[in-house]
């Protein structure tokens, strides 16, 4: 890979450089001797970016470290930085004394259920926009990209007490539903479906496809990237959104993990300070999002930097 | 370009109307309360509202906590915009060195992303902890400063910052790295062929043609700070010590969910919308000119 680009490299300074040969030939002679020396700036770069990613993982490693020791050995001096025995007990008594179970279980439906929500409707208006001429379309368009401008806590008080009405309090329609309408989402739906070719719509109104004979069979099958890609930024918002779920919850049975995790944590001063667990916990609660962005890394990149354009 | 489009009347409503219904319950609905509450007063439980006019705004303009939490604001958004684009630029412009490898350090940069901003406030917490943890432990042997968060503000602050940051650098060197890759290798090469050396070619060549990137993870951070952030302040310091950490949206929960004081609520939050319309015309004025670079 090096080679090749080295290569343009000789190729575009001898363009560049023509009426002067000379001057070339000592820049091709110097890149040629460049390329064949051990190359020490590399090894800085490597050495560089491998502090870091070392800097960067270690308050995960830290976190990590203490959730696998007894509790004397978290409050001992010099603090100890390798891993200890404790680690199963830890992570079982975590697990039992927050009902990680429940936590986890209502997160993971607070996230798939925000992120295809929103991927399902925003699909449907986009399609809309796109392929019908219906009075109002600007008006629906506009009013959409207006959404970007009323994050959740512009609008609180008022969006909590419509859930009251709706009788949504305390329910997954309340944790999920009021999350869903994205313009993002929308945008870059829209977006996708201006660079599909005419002809193949017009190919499928000769064959005497209805619209949403057109939406399922021919343009569901060629958005699965952008879906991907869009359901792994979605599903990470959805596994980390604090504000909403901490209102609009009352009982433990229908928290989040990452509120649950906060009630880890002693408030008052005569409750013994059970750090070991917390960590315990705190890794339950950001292995799963950690994990989709590692399995899925493409999309997710993908994802991230076209949705938000 | 003339679009093939489908001949319906009714269904283009019927597609659109899930995203309307949404939007309307739930953003356009609550806004225009918002609005409408911040010049009432409404008493908390029932009772016929009040118009007040802007009683409600010039109470919070004279009071001195709120000034506290939108400097709070100002300062947490600052450090966590600054620490996060400035140090993504850097680790994005070494990563994009052309060396072997960039996939795998793009990943293991990018993964703190996915831990929420809570989650990584309860591990800082812990670093930050006066009495266990690693932090103050090897502070305390250059300096007697009570490094203890508990007491002093400003270490609350850096406190919540570097947990921040650190949940949102992989962001900006996602796409500072797709900017930079952006730039065309002939620029790079002809800058080489000029002898330019590192630090040169860094201020000549990528920061001006990176800016179009910069400015938008300037604002994205800005907004993210400002509205996302909720959830590493309540988690960690609940605004303090003091109202130390208390920025704007923690104050808006505060007085409206815990005070149960509507009017100021609502006038705090239409000041926010006012902040966000601010940063996202910014953000969209600039996008149109993203496209000429």
């Amino acid at each position: 890979m090096s080679d090749a680009r080295t290569t343009t490299t000789v190729v575009t300074a001898g363009a560049v450089a023509a009426p002067r040969m000379a001057t070339a030939r000592v820049a091709t002679a110097e890149l040629e001797r460049q390329r064949r020396r051990p190359d020490w700036g590399n090894l800085l770069v490597h050495l560089a970016l491998a502090a870091c990613v070392a800097v960067l993982a270690f308050p995960l490693y830290y976190a990590f470290v203490i959730s696998t020791q007894a509790i004397d050995e978290v409050i001992q001096k010099p603090p100890r930085l390798l891993p200890s025995t404790h680690m199963v007990e830890n992570y079982v008594e975590a697990w039992r004394r927050s009902g990680m179970a429940r936590l986890l279980v209502n997160s993971a439906i607070v996230a798939i259920g925000v992120a295809v929500g929103k991927i399902a409707i925003s699909m449907l208006s986009a399609f809309a926009i796109v392929y019908f001429r219906f009075r109002g379309a600007g008006l629906v368009f506009w009013s959409i990209f207006l959404t970007l401008m009323l994050p959740i806590p512009v609008r609180i008080l008022p969006t909590y007490e419509v859930v009251g009405n709706l009788g949504w309090l305390n329910t997954y329609a309340g944790l999920t539903v009021p999350l869903m309408a994205s313009a993002t989402a929308t945008f870059l739906f829209r977006q996708f479906y201006l660079t599909i070719p005419n002809e193949l719509a017009e190919a499928a109104q000769l064959d005497g496809a209805g619209p949403l004979r057109f939406l399922w069979s021919f343009l569901l099958p060629l958005s699965w990237a952008n879906i991907a890609a869009l359901f792994v930024v979605l599903f990470i918002y959805g596994w980390n959104e604090y504000f909403w779920p901490l209102l609009i919850t009352n009982t433990e049975e229908m928290r989040t993990v990452v509120i649950g995790l906060e009630r880890l944590i002693p408030r008052s001063g005569t409750e013994l300070p059970t750090w070991n667990l917390i960590m315990a916990g705190a890794m339950m609660a950001l292995l799963p999002p950690v994990a989709v962005i590692l399995f899925m890394q493409r999309w997710f990149v993908k994802g991230l930097i076209e949705s938000e354009k | 370009m003339k679009r093939t489009v489908f001949p319906n009347r009714w269904l283009p409503y019927l597609l659109v109307l899930p995203q309307m219904l949404v939007t309307i319950a739930f953003f356009f609905w609550p806004a225009g309360k918002s609005l409408y509450l911040s010049v009432f007063k409404s008493p908390p439980f029932g009772g016929r509202d009040v118009f007040i006019g802007l009683d409600n705004f010039v109470a919070l303009l004279t009071d001195r906590d709120y000034y506290d939490s939108v400097l709070n604001s100002f300062v947490f958004a600052a450090g966590v915009t600054g620490l996060s684009v400035v140090g993504g630029l850097l680790i994005a412009v070494l990563a994009n060195q052309k060396i072997r490898g960039l996939a795998f350090y793009r990943t293991a940069l990018l993964w703190p992303y996915g831990i929420a901003p809570a989650v990584a406030g309860i591990i800082f917490l812990f670093i930050f902890h006066p009495a266990y943890g690693i932090l103050p432990y090897f502070l305390s042997f250059v300096t007697t400063y009570e490094f203890n968060w508990l007491l002093k503000g400003w270490v609350a602050m850096a406190l919540v910052i570097l947990a921040t940051s650190w949940t949102h650098l992989g962001y900006n060197i996602a796409f500072f790295l797709a900017g930079l890759q952006a730039i065309p290798t002939s620029v790079m090469e002809a800058a080489n062929v000029d002898g330019a050396g590192a630090v040169r070619k860094f201020t000549a060549i990528i920061v001006p043609l990176i800016s179009p990137v910069t400015f938008y993870l300037v604002v994205v951070n800005m907004v993210f700070a400002f509205f996302n952030s909720f959830g590493v302040i309540h988690a960690v310091t609940h605004g303090g010590p003091g109202n130390a950490t208390e920025i704007m949206v923690f104050k808006l929960w505060k007085d409206g969910f815990v005070g149960l004081n509507l009017g100021s609520s609502a006038a705090q939050s239409v000041i926010l919308m006012a902040v966000v319309i601010g940063l996202t015309m910014l953000q969209f004025r600039f996008a149109e000119k993203k496209v000429t670079y």
